[in-house]
């Protein structure tokens, strides 16, 4: 169970994931151990939400954050939340080189194709044509994708995956491959297709619609 | 002659205090001048990471203090710019990170061994009030002992700290026996403990709790400065003009103090081995008598040091000031001494 209320919109992703995540630990018995490091993002909002240790960082610097904390305390869990700004803009070299020397870290990405924190503008993620408040004609660029890069970066064991918030049965268990994977200390990062009703400017249905489109261009499973 | 005796470069003496000091771990990217004290620490065989750059180094130093290691990094110029992102963190955080910076000319790439032009990005670099220890050494026995002393304050009062130091303090070689000095080391906790569950944010949505954290940890600030507020001072009982300088244009302004004498000027010596705090109180205890007409503040920078004492001095006290500043250029003794003797 959540320790706090929730401070995400309504209708929003991160929770669920965050749930999720929570679930698994407990499933597997490692509660103690875990230790969430948030990145500036929506992300942030999670300071208090579980019954774990969380602290927060800053935009884009969750990664190397956590791997201090990992080669410091080697029997932690360390999960750094991130958004795909922090993860493939302002933090993409720490994360890049992270994967490259199999940090046993695992890192969960939360996709929603903007940055949500800041009012829906142009992500790495955001697709072509997609219209947000910096590309207001439309996006120019094609969206990138995370796990693909790092495929031919990490190294044997590592693992890379991506699902979406409304997948719970994938999402869990790549939750817990991921937890598996530090635990024989190797990097991990799963991709999470995520809902922002409030900068995607959808309700109810349209969400899940919006959510279930990303998926024909962001394409789930393991790598 | 005492056979402990050795020499040591000035980095091998930052690299000997860590260890003293009992740091764990030291994460850095390659910048001269402390490209040694990185390669130094790496053949110690005590844990390390070459980072990708300057701001892992800075986040990763973060997060190992967090967990209860002690960690540092080393930088300088440019490299010290992307540390303040880290320093940041930890001056909002209270994290005692430690930074060995070998300041270098800049602005920019500028040259590679020598300033003192990275003292207001040191003091007050990061998007905060400048909550940060800075120690400024003049000697290679100092850069020692203010290195051991950085980690033991940050650990103690949870500010982060900064030595302060250059290039050329860091490849001179000098003679020093280092078992003549004891220092007691202040040890390591965990910030976010294994039997505890801890929810610690860094950002707030109500600007009454930040301007709260702010203000708590000013009340620490004010009451650890006495403590660790430092200068050198001598000769000031009848001095008339007062030589203000750190680091080692401070070594160079002590020699032409004491030549000064010699040939019947009234000089007097204030060296802040503790830019922030700066010991504030001696400074101003040498104008409660009038016998001091005159400060003259000398630095390898356009007045950045000249800035903070004018800043620092009470400003009921009324003195004329005048400057000798040398952006990027090391000061000599001689040229101290003309300087005083023509103005
Ligand atoms: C260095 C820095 N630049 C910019 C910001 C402002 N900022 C905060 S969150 C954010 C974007 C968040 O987007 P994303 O990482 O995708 O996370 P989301 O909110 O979408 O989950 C930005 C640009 C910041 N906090 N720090
Ligand atoms: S802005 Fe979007 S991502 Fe952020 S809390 Fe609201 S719905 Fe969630
Ligand atoms: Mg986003």
């Amino acid at each position: 169970m959540p320790e706090n209320l929730a401070k995400f919109c309504p209708g929003c992703g991160y929770p669920i994931t965050l749930l999720m995540l929570n679930k698994t630990l407990e499933k597997l018995g490692i509660q103690k151990q875990a230790v969430l490091g948030l990145d500036i993002g929506c992300a942030l909002l999670a300071w208090n939400f579980l019954p774990i240790n969380t602290f927060q960082t800053h935009h884009g610097r969750v990664v190397p954050t956590m791997m201090g904390f990992k080669r410091a305390r080697k029997n932690s869990l360390c999960v750094a939340l991130v958004g795909d700004g922090g993860a493939y803009a302002i933090g993409l070299q720490s994360l890049i080189h992270a994967a490259k020397r199999d940090e046993p870290i695992m890192v969960i990405v939360t996709n929603n194709t903007v940055y949500g924190m800041t009012g829906g503008q142009t992500a790495p993620t955001t697709l072509n044509m997609q219209i947000t408040p910096t590309s207001p004609q439309g996006n120019i660029e094609e969206p990138f994708f995370g796990p693909e890069l790092l495929k031919g970066i990490v190294k044997e064991g590592a693992f890379l995956a991506r699902t979406a918030v409304n997948e719970p049965k994938q999402l869990m268990e790549y939750l817990e491959k991921a937890i598996q994977t530090q635990e024989v200390g190797h990097f991990s990062l799963v991709e999470v297709l995520s809902f922002c009703p409030t900068n995607w400017k959808t309700v109810g249905t349209q969400t899940i619609d919006k959510l279930n489109g990303l998926k024909n261009v962001f394409k789930l499973g393991e790598l | 002659m005492n056979n402990n005796r050795k020499f040591l470069y000035g980095h091998e003496l930052v690299v000997q205090a860590c260890l003293d000091a009992e740091a764990e771990v030291m994460y850095g990217y390659p910048i001269t001048p402390t490209c040694e004290i990185l390669s130094g620490w790496i053949a110690t065989g005590k844990p390390s990471l070459q980072t990708e750059d300057e701001i892992a180094a800075g986040f990763a130093v973060c997060g190992a203090v967090l967990a209860g290691q002690k960690a540092f990094t080393a930088s300088g110029g440019p490299g010290h710019i992307l540390l303040q992102d880290g320093m940041s963190m930890a001056e909002g955080m209270r994290l005692p990170f430690v930074i060995i910076v070998g300041q270098r000319g800049g602005p920019s790439s500028g040259t590679v061994i020598y300033s003192q032009q990275e003292v207001m990005l040191a003091c007050f670099g990061g998007n905060g009030e400048g909550l940060r220890l800075v120690y400024s050494p003049a000697t290679s026995r100092e850069l020692y002992e203010l290195t051991r002393q950085a980690f033991n304050d940050a650990w103690q009062y949870r500010f982060p700290a900064i030595v302060l130091t250059d290039g050329y303090l860091l490849k001179m070689r000098s003679g020093i026996n280092l078992a003549e000095i004891k220092i007691e080391n202040v040890p390591a906790h965990q910030l976010v403990p294994e039997d505890k569950i801890v929810h610690w944010p860094n950002i707030y949505t109500m600007e009454e709790e930040l301007n709260e954290q702010i203000n708590l940890a000013q009340k620490d600030w004010d009451e650890i400065s006495p403590p660790i507020a430092k200068a050198e001072i001598l000769e000031t009982a009848d001095a008339e003009i007062l030589l203000i300088a750190h680091g080692i244009v401070g070594a160079a302004v002590k020699e032409a103090v004491k030549q000064l004498r010699k040939s019947g000027i009234k000089a007097g010596y204030f060296r802040p081995i503790t830019l922030r705090p700066f010991p504030k109180k001696d400074l101003d205890n040498l104008f409660m008598k009038d016998n001091l007409k005159k400060i003259i503040v000398i630095e390898s920078s356009s007045g950045q040091l000249a800035r903070i004492v004018r800043e620092q001095l009470a400003p009921e006290i009324a003195v004329g000031f005048e400057y000798l500043q040398k952006p990027g250029l090391g000061i000599e003794v001689e040229e101290i001494i003309d300087f005083i003797k023509n103005n």
